[in-house]
């Protein structure tokens, strides 16, 4: 009997292996992640395994990732097809982009039912007091300070190209990030801002909208863009992604979006009220509602950052501390070890996450771990050959002229002895691996960095701390277990103590 | 027991020993002395293999030194340097017994071993537990001193074994050396700068300048018969200085 339920179990296992996974990828706000989990939403419940690689960090990363087969399907904008991911092919046709798009195995659904475009928004006291109503009038106000995400900068038809075509003056141009900027905005440390038309800030804020009157901006329709194997992979993905498409407009968008944004819930949350009651909203949380819901995600939170950050400290202490010595033994090696840790750790951490991610064609934990561990090295490296270089003559010379075996001297002598400054090292890394970890939360790689990345995008302080205040006390948890460790493994320095 | 031939060595462009002869029978005491630079403890260094000649010959027990061969011939000749050289992650007795347990003493062997050793050199057997930096410099040294002979080395080299210690320490040790070296009848090569140590320890006085032997033989050869000018004021200098410090004491 039991074996019998044990075989059933086996199979059902197996036979829930073999099933796809349909993988959806968003991007790092809140209406991508939001269009993510509604698709999410709808494949569960029409029984697809589903995961939701959410918040990747910036057009590229998500597009090479449904490219490279990382991601099946995530929402975009056909202006942001034209204008940004082919914007050297001279694309004008929606007809145009569909072949373009098959060229590299991608599909294009129909419109999802709204036009997010791009617009210029500021706050009413600035529009009253300088008479702006549309862009044009932008011309007569030179001084305004604009905030752009560096995205909106550096894009195709962002600020350089609206600049030209309006002629506008301004020179006073802030990167920021998208939601920061509103919080910018609203104090006043930023005159202008880009804005989506489907955001919800604009209604809570009461922020004025600059009509586009040169008609700039093209259309940005919300459509799916899924990879076209899909069709024989998955065929019930491809009947759900169909299911959203005509369904949402502007000011329904713009309420879904209101609902994480304002009210403070979970995309998750709302996604799948949307289904049950039609997205109508049941209010914002109370306080104590959204640190009990922040709370909740911790424990999950802790287990993937606590994988992220052991699995590369092992790694770096594996390899940096042989490197350490290796440095330290060879005069050959030292300078070629010391410097190209060195250079490692000069690599911004965000570049190396985009970087791994487009090499690897893979988000998620493995290119974190990759870049933790690239940053964790140096510290390691640098102590482990400080720590066996600072050992007097006196003692070197004793060691060698016992007749030791060359790996006991390094075993038993050479090693205990620089263990302190190795365990420096160690500790050194362990703090900037924990806090650099949090950015795992761009490449969907979970940890802390999730609550802290929502947080920055909702504005919402709880979901933020939730973020940070563990990754802070586990940063202090593993210094002193790292603390224990070295005095269980040194008898001399604990006595010393 | 050592036997060094044409000994040349330089530390970049300086020329620290410069055409060195020398032969130290097995079972004689001799002291290496000369002012600071004159070369005696990188000789003293050589003899061991710490470091190796630019040109000229070491030779161990009829051998020349090989990469093959130096880890055995290290394990037959013990050493000491100055500040002791104490691993300091290690008791007293883990720092003596560390050679022998990796070549296979028992626990017990090794406790026994050093309590042996700990009565040769007159330390208490209740310091054996204790790390370097819980020791007196004193102290110190005696468990280096043990650490040298833990293996029953043919010879000892000892760079300077007093040199960091305060005078009184430093008398009573002197003695106890000079009893401990009669008594093991090794073949013992002792860096010194004190003549009136070399003398009191040492059958043979070496005395070193600039690289060169000034002159080699027995202490009362350097006070009767100096083989050179330099021999002469070094001797008187020690003389000058051994009145002042017997003034002092």
């Amino acid at each position: 009997m039991i074996g019998r339920v044990a075989l059933l179990i086996l199979c059902l296992a197996s036979i829930a292996r073999a099933q796809e996974t349909l993988t959806i990828g968003s991007k790092s706000f809140t209406e991508s992640v939001l269009l993510g989990e509604i698709l999410a939403e709808r494949a569960a419940r029409d029984g697809l395994r589903v995961e939701h690689k959410a918040s990747l960090r910036g057009t590229r990363l998500v597009f090479e990732a449904v490219k490279s087969g990382a991601v099946d399907v995530y929402p975009e904008y056909t202006g942001t097809l034209l204008r940004e991911v082919f914007a050297d092919r001279g694309l004008s046709t929606e007809a145009e982009l569909r072949d373009v798009l098959a060229d590299i195995g991608l599909a294009m659904s129909e419109p999802i039912g709204f036009n997010n475009t791009y617009a210029i928004g500021v706050m009413p006291p600035t529009a009253e007091r300088l008479g702006l109503t549309t862009i044009s009038d932008l011309r007569g106000a030179p001084d305004l300070t604009f905030g752009f995400t560096n995205e909106f900068i550096e894009r195709n038809d962002g600020w350089r190209a609206l600049r030209d075509a309006y002629g506008l003056p301004q020179t006073n141009i802030e990167g920021i990030d998208h939601d920061l900027g509103y919080q910018a905005l609203g104090s006043g440390a930023i005159d202008a801002k880009e804005i989506y038309t489907t955001d919800a800030k604009i209604q809570s804020m009461g922020i004025i909208v600059l009509s586009d009157d040169l008609g700039h901006f093209p259309r940005y329709d919300a459509v799916w863009i899924y990879r076209i194997d899909l069709a024989q992979r998955m065929p019930e993905a491809l009947v759900a992604i169909e299911s959203l498409t005509g369904v949402l407009d502007e000011a329904a968008m713009s309420a879904l979006n209101a609902q994480v944004d304002v009210e403070g819930r979970e995309e998750r949350d709302v996604a799948r009220n949307y289904f049950d009651t039609g997205g109508i909203s049941s209010g914002t949380l109370t306080l104590s509602e959204r640190i009990r819901q922040a709370v909740g995600e911790i424990p999950l939170r802790t287990a993937e950052h606590a994988v992220l950050v052991g699995v590369s400290m092992l790694l770096a202490i594996a390899i940096a501390v042989p490197l350490g010595v290796l440095a330290a033994h060879s005069r050959k090696f030292e300078q070629a070890v010391l410097g190209a840790s060195g250079i490692l750790q000069t690599i911004p951490s965000l570049a190396l996450l985009a970087l791994l991610v487009s090499l690897l064609a893979i988000t998620g934990q493995i290119p974190t771990i990759i870049a933790l561990f690239v940053y964790s090295l140096l510290p390691i490296v640098r102590t482990t050959h400080a720590g066996l270089t600072q050992i007097s003559q006196a003692v070197r010379d004793s060691a060698r002229s016992l007749g030791l075996p060359r790996g006991r001297m390094l075993l038993d002598i050479e090693l205990p002895l620089a263990l302190p400054s190795i365990f420096a090292g160690i500790k050194t890394a362990v703090v900037i691996n924990v806090g650099t970890a949090t950015l795992g939360g761009f490449i969907a790689a979970g940890g802390y960095g999730v609550p802290i990345l929502a947080g920055i995008r909702r504005v919402d302080t709880v979901l933020i701390l939730a973020g940070l205040v563990p990754a802070a006390l586990m940063a202090v948890a593993l210094t002193l277990l790292l603390d224990g460790i070295e005095r269980f493994l040194s008898p001399a320095g604990a006595r010393r103590r | 027991m050592f036997a060094l031939r044409g000994i040349r060595k330089a530390f970049g462009q300086t020329v620290v020993l410069d055409g060195i002869d020398l032969i130290i029978e097995p079972g004689t005491t001799a002291a290496l002395i000369g002012p600071s630079g004159c070369g005696k403890s990188t000789l003293l260094r050589l003899m061991n293999g710490l470091i190796k000649p630019d040109a000229g010959e070491v030779a161990f027990d009829g051998r020349p030194l090989e990469p093959s061969t130096l880890t055995a011939v290290r394990r037959r000749v013990g050493y000491v340097v100055q500040e002791g050289g104490l691993f300091a992650h290690l008791t007293a007795q883990q720092n003596v017994t560390l050679l022998g347990r990796r070549l296979g003493w028992s626990r017990t062997d090794a406790r026994q071993r050093a309590l042996e050793l700990a009565e040769l050199v007159q330390l208490d057997a209740s310091l054996l537990a204790r790390f370097p930096h819980e020791l007196s410099g004193g102290q110190r040294q005696r468990v280096a001193l043990m650490r040298a002979l833990a293996n029953d080395p043919e010879a000892l080299l000892l760079d300077e074994p007093l040199g960091a210690l305060d005078p009184m320490v430093r008398a009573d040790l002197q003695d106890e050396l000079k009893e401990l070296f009669n008594r093991l009848d090794k073949t013992v090569v002792l860096v010194t700068h004190d003549l009136a140590e070399a003398q009191h320890l040492a059958s043979r006085v070496v005395l070193l300048h600039e690289g060169t032997i000034a002159q080699d033989g027995p202490h009362e050869a350097l006070l009767h018969e100096p083989a050179s000018d330099f021999v002469r004021r070094f001797v008187s200098a020690q003389r000058r200085l051994h009145g002042l410090e017997g003034a002092a004491s």
